[in-house]
């Protein structure tokens, strides 16, 4: 079996970066331990240590920085108010990758099952719409969610409605274009994980007279498990700290974890505060894998 | 599978590439000609204006913008920026000034600032013109469609009517909302005292089921398309709504309303401080500031701009707010540490 719990979790990922750029067998390994360390020291650590120095600071008199050593920015992130609005992005990013899951395996069925040619042309439409910038994709849901949107227009040409909805500054629109934006990336790694189920072990299933229902709930959903952890971390970590998508689409009703954090750099201009909530947001998440990791081994089959 | 790996590696470096918007202005090969970095508002890049400066000064001039105060101060602060001319808000030009970020305006190079309209001489952030020379100023106000809000709002209160109920909007920014709520309850947009600050954050709460959307970027499109009928907004964006839609109007409250001024400065960290004044002197001359008000709808600081005006523009209030109004109209000044109790209290408006 390929997927094992929490290694077998980790795998599709590591696999899809590191096989288009496949290294040759005499690229001496010291030299690219070397390389990797500099680059993740340089591109990964250094920056989250000068994040970790500033939400140790003081906000300034006129909102810079000042070096006095402190730790009442860590204090304010347990704030029940600062809760509140944690609680209401985890709900919010729990829906979006459940909902995620359901729409995107059928897709990624499909795909997984197409021939060749066909698996290139339908892999290209899920990447078209990225060649296109996130907040004009995101402003176009605007214009469809819009009273006099696209939407609107077409259920009351339908004869559906009789007066627009309102659906634009809801958190409904907030929750489609969530949905909409990181939909792709719980289609990939499904798509990479159901390429490698064998189609004979559906035959199987079939010939001991399982059922369609049967089948999915015993054979592909069981082996799907390491796909669908993988795109939902890919989908969860992202939609939990998401800023563009309910800062456009939300009206600035409800604040969310992302534009909390975006207030308090731009708005409030402490940048302390704003890093201290930052490694919150990151602590929490690292909380997180950590449980969903516990479970997935304590339920690995061997 | 290997196939599938690459189109999925390709597909993460789009994403990645997707993601990070650039905002570096293009660039062409170095010219042997001086060039001026103007880092300005989004909305404020009038090109025949630049070209004009081009032509004459045999210069070049690179335009960035930034779309907040806050923006501009922390790209500024990070030291080496590039910029020479900036242009802050009133109370941000302040902060910048105390912060030494900014150079001592040679005011003999720039002989325009005698040509400044009465109300904005010997502002508090800047009494003497040390550091900054107002540019564009205007006023915040309502805007609304006449065709459903009949009555013109005089009010603040206005923002309050049950009838227009989820079809208002306001600014997204917290001192304006909160500025307003202030002013409505007889305080000082300005005020400091916490206890002050709660009473317009429950006053804002009793708002809030009313409101469509809390937005400093789209309440003017909103208008033209419907969705709202009454606006929390700036007035320019409403004097260009209304070439669009002739059914837009624009109000001020009798409250007093709130009035800001935009203002040229040179940065501390300038190479070529001559030519960064020489450009403030020529944004401030009449004939270039008469074309920058007539393109861009916003007031100029010239005060011998307004009577060159086409009628239509002179006497928008979206544009020139009228003269009595001008004496009770109130600045956002920076209140400092007490920035906290508003944040606070805007954060709790935002979550219940």
């Amino acid at each position: 079996m390929v997927g094992t719990g929490w290694v077998g979790f980790a795998l599709p990922i590591s696999s899809m970066l590191t096989n288009p750029f496949a290294t040759s067998s005499a690229f001496p390994v010291r030299l690219s331990l070397v390389s990797t360390g500099l680059f993740l020291g340089l591109f990964f650590f250094l920056p989250l240590v000068l994040v970790f120095g500033v939400s140790l600071a003081s906000r300034g008199l006129y909102g810079g920085i000042s070096w006095i050593a402190t730790w009442e920015n860590y204090q304010r992130v347990f704030d029940p108010l600062v809760g509140v609005i944690f609680f209401r992005s985890l709900l919010l990013a729990g829906l979006t990758t459940l909902v995620c899951a359901v729409v995107a395996f059928p897709l990624a069925y499909c795909l997984a099952r197409a021939s060749r040619p066909w698996q290139l042309i339908l892999l290209t439409l899920v990447m078209i719409p990225f060649w296109t910038n996130f907040l004009v994709r995101t402003y176009a849901w605007v214009l469809i969610f819009r009273a006099d949107g696209i939407l609107n227009s077409l259920l009351i040409r339908v004869g559906l409605l009789d007066e627009p909805l309102s659906l634009l500054f809801t958190d409904v629109s907030v929750f489609v274009g969530l949905v909409y934006g990181y939909l792709p990336f719980m289609v990939l790694p499904l798509v990479a994980t159901i390429e490698r189920i064998s189609p004979q072990l559906e035959d199987a299933a079939f010939d001991l007279y399982a059922s369609m229902g049967a089948m999915f709930r015993h054979v592909l959903l069981p082996l799907s498990t390491p796909g669908f952890l993988a795109g939902g971390v890919l989908v969860f970590i992202p939609t939990l700290g998401a800023f563009i998508t309910p800062y456009l689409l939300g009206g600035g009703q409800n604040m969310m974890l992302g534009t909390f954090i975006q207030q308090e750099f731009l708005v409030a201009r402490d940048w302390p505060f704003g890093s201290a909530l930052s490694f919150g947001l990151m602590g929490s998440v690292l909380l997180l894998w950590f449980l969903l990791a516990r479970t997935s081994v304590g339920k690995d089959p061997s | 599978m290997n196939m599938l790996c690459q189109w999925v590696g390709l597909l993460i470096l789009l994403v990645a590439g997707g993601c990070s918007e650039s905002s570096t202005s293009s660039e062409s090969q170095s010219s042997q000609r001086p060039t001026l970095y103007y880092f300005t508002w989004s909305d404020y890049v009038d090109a025949g204006v630049v070209a004009k400066f081009e032509a004459t000064r045999g210069v070049r001039v690179v335009i960035d913008t930034f779309s907040s105060n806050e923006e501009l101060l922390a790209k500024v602060q990070t030291g080496m920026t590039g910029y020479d001319v900036v242009v802050p808000s009133d109370f941000m030009a302040g902060i910048m000034g105390r912060l030494g970020l900014l150079a001592e305006l040679d005011l003999a190079k720039i002989p325009h600032v005698q040509d400044l309209e009465p109300h904005l001489q010997q502002l508090s952030f800047d009494p003497t013109n040390r550091f900054a020379i107002p540019y564009l100023w205007g006023t915040v106000g309502m805007g609304y469609n006449s065709e459903v809000v009949t009555k013109p709002p005089t009010s603040w209160e206005a923002l309050w009517d049950p009838k227009f109920s989820g079809r208002i909007s306001m600014l997204n920014d917290e001192r304006e909302v909160f500025g307003l709520a202030l002013q409505s309850l007889g305080y000082s947009l300005n005020s400091v005292d916490p206890q002050v600050i709660q009473l317009a954050k429950h006053k804002l709460m009793k708002q809030k089921p009313l409101i469509k959307a809390y937005t400093s970027e789209q309440f003017d499109q909103l208008l033209v398309a419907g969705e709202v009928v009454l606006a929390h907004a700036w007035g320019g964006p409403i004097a260009r709504a209304m070439r669009e839609h002739p059914s837009i109007r624009y109000a001020l409250p009798q409250e007093g309303g709130m009035m800001w001024t935009d203002c040229l400065a040179v940065l501390a960290s300038s190479p070529q401080r001559a030519l960064a004044m020489d450009f403030v002197n020529f944004l401030l001359d009449e004939e270039v500031a008469l074309a920058t008000s007539q393109r861009l709808l916003f007031a100029s600081a010239n005060r011998h701009v307004r009577d060159r005006l086409p009628e239509e523009i002179r006497t928008n209030t979206a544009v020139y707010p009228p003269s009595e109004m001008l004496a009770r109209m109130e600045w956002l000044e920076d209140v400092q540490e007490a920035i906290r109790y508003y944040d606070r209290a805007w954060t709790e408006l935002k979550v219940h």
